[in-house]
């Protein structure tokens, strides 16, 4: 393992980050606050409660997974395409480093961005909500495997993705519906019977069960189910990494 | 002994059938500099990056400093720094921060000093903390060299050093070159411009359509391009060449109507003088003179005839 490289790729990408410290605290801050604003009081007011917990507080976990998987996803694309696109991949590929080690840098990287913005939308809920965490455990390990699996299908989409137009797709036709669909602002039961059936097919649904779980205790699809489904996710992106690394689709020729 | 960079039968066949490298070999000393003649689109490019890790070859094998860039790819790359032709650059980068990321790119230790002196040397110094985009394409040059020497290379490669390049720089690279050379650098460079190679090369590999037709040392190469013709266009042909002009290196064509006279332009003389004097007292009387030089162009078009000739008596 070249760690000395892994470094270089993590210390660079964050330093993107760093430079742009002030939006990157201000943006999540300000939505997580608009979110409280329109559904917490506005909406939620309507609403009381969700299996016993306030609507406030129930949409919380739903709130930091939507952030946590756009952020991921956008920012290990963009960190991964950006090189392609003004082409300094050139140095990646010449450089004395594996796949492996180039996908630890950017993916450990895009998965720490949206970790911070995902604690950072956690404490911000604080001042709006009384929250309570019944399993800190839990609740860190689905934040992380979120934060990785999700900058892992970002850094796929940034290979892929061979102009601009397509780096927004995914995330845009695919991600942001499975994610609102997934249960974010309100419990799978609450819908008809046979929609409830249908939303089982969406992988987001156990993530984010899983993680409110970690909250509350309660939960709309059994908490190892969420943990496997998680697990498969990972898995799954993980494997198609180490085919791309394989066959060297469409980064080297 | 064998070579800095040892390339054998190198072959590269893109996916879509293309074969851009047809059987490439080559072995480049070290602390020699290599420049790659050829037109656009020869291969030269594809070489370069086939070595560098940029392209995969599809036959033959490549060595670096003994290690094979496939098998062993750490090690060779290790090796090796690239300037690529373009000037590709992360726009928001300062200078240091850029060359500091290719340092560690490359595995070695962090090493300010180092750093400092390499921007010292490239002239960048005072640009240390300079957004790249706003440097002038001659300092982004500089800056792509910089981080190319950033984890100390043994061998470095120069893609098209002066595309687009106005002439006081293009000296100026000429200069950088020479510098690295005396810190025992191994350079492989590739241009289009004939000049080019000369000023900077001890060696000129002639690269077209995939194949290397030739590497010979620049002083013989240029030996054979300083030839030129004098073309002497006689009023009344003749059958031989009288005796009294046997001394010249002449030939008859056209029927006897011309007479080619072969010198050398950087020789200290080249007896046209002499031999004008010689036809008037062999009673040969000159109707027109012409003088004609072989191009690279037409050394390529030599060479590209004979071997076609070659593969038909085969």
């Amino acid at each position: 393992m070249n760690w000395t490289a892994i470094w270089a790729i993590y210390r660079f990408e964050m330093a993107r980050f760093v430079r742009t410290f002030l939006q990157s605290i201000i943006s999540p801050v300000i939505s997580t606050s608009l979110y409280f604003v329109v559904f917490g009081a506005a909406i939620g007011s309507r609403i009381d409660e969700v299996d016993g917990i306030s609507y406030g507080a129930f949409i919380v976990p739903g709130l930091i997974m939507l952030t946590v998987m756009t952020q991921a996803i956008s920012n290990a694309s963009f960190g991964i395409y950006f090189p392609k696109f003004i082409g300094t991949i050139y140095e990646l590929l010449s450089a004395p480093i594996s796949f492996a080690e180039v996908i630890l840098g950017y993916v450990g990287a895009a998965a720490t961005k949206s970790l911070f913005i995902g604690v950072m939308i956690l404490i911000t809920a604080t001042f709006f909500v009384d929250l309570t965490v019944q399993n800190w455990p839990a609740m860190l390990a689905f934040l992380v495997l979120t934060c990785t699996s999700f900058a892992l299908l970002g850094f796929i989409i940034g290979i892929w993705a061979s102009n601009f137009e397509q780096l927004q797709l995914v995330p845009l036709l695919v991600v942001t519906p499975l994610v609102f669909l997934g249960g974010s602002f309100y419990s799978i039961s609450m819908l008809p019977e046979f929609w409830q059936k249908v939303a089982l097919f969406n992988p987001v649904v156990y993530l984010i069960s899983g993680f409110r779980w970690s909250f509350f205790g309660m939960a709309d699809v059994p908490v190892m189910v969420s943990l496997l489904a998680i697990a498969g996710f990972t898995a799954l992106c993980v494997l198609t990494v180490w085919w791309i690394f394989k066959t060297g689709w469409r980064i080297r020729a | 002994m064998a070579g800095m960079v040892e390339i054998e039968n190198a072959e590269k066949t893109y996916d879509g059938g293309f074969q851009a490298l047809k059987g490439v070999s080559l072995s480049i000393e070290e602390g020699e500099i290599l420049a790659l003649l050829g037109p656009n689109g020869a291969g030269k490019t594809t070489l370069i990056s086939t070595i560098c890790g940029i392209t995969m070859p599809t036959g033959g094998s490549i060595r670096v400093g003994g290690h094979d860039v496939v098998r062993d790819f750490r090690a060779a790359r290790s090796l090796v720094g690239l300037v690529p032709q373009e000037l590709t650059l992360e726009p928001f980068e300062t200078v240091w921060s850029a060359v500091r990321f290719s340092r560690g790119l490359f595995g070695a230790k962090r090493d300010d000093a180092y750093l400092d002196e390499l921007l010292r040397r490239l002239s960048l110094y005072d640009k240390k903390h300079s957004q790249l985009q706003e440097l002038s394409g001659g300092m982004k040059r500089r800056v792509l060299i910089a981080k190319a020497l950033s984890h100390d290379p043994k061998v470095l490669f120069l893609d098209e050093p002066t595309a687009g390049v106005d002439v006081e720089l293009r000296r100026d690279m000429w200069d950088i070159v020479a510098k690295l050379k005396e810190t025992g650098v191994t350079i492989i460079l590739t241009t289009h411009y004939i000049e080019e190679a000369e000023a900077m090369a001890d060696r000129i590999g002639v690269i077209s359509a995939g194949e290397l037709l030739l590497v010979e040392k620049t002083t013989d190469l240029m030996a054979r391009l300083g030839r030129k013709e004098l073309r002497i266009a006689l009023s009344a042909p003749i059958e031989t060449v009288p005796e009294g002009l046997s001394d010249y290196d002449l030939r008859l064509e056209d029927e006897g109507e011309t007479l080619i006279y072969t010198y050398d332009t950087q020789a200290e003389r080249t007896g046209i003088a002499r031999l004008i004097g010689s036809l008037s007292e062999a009673g040969l009387s000159i109707a027109d003179v012409e003088t004609t030089q072989s191009s690279l162009e037409e050394i390529f078009v030599g060479l590209v005839r004979k071997e076609d000739d070659e593969g038909d008596a085969a």
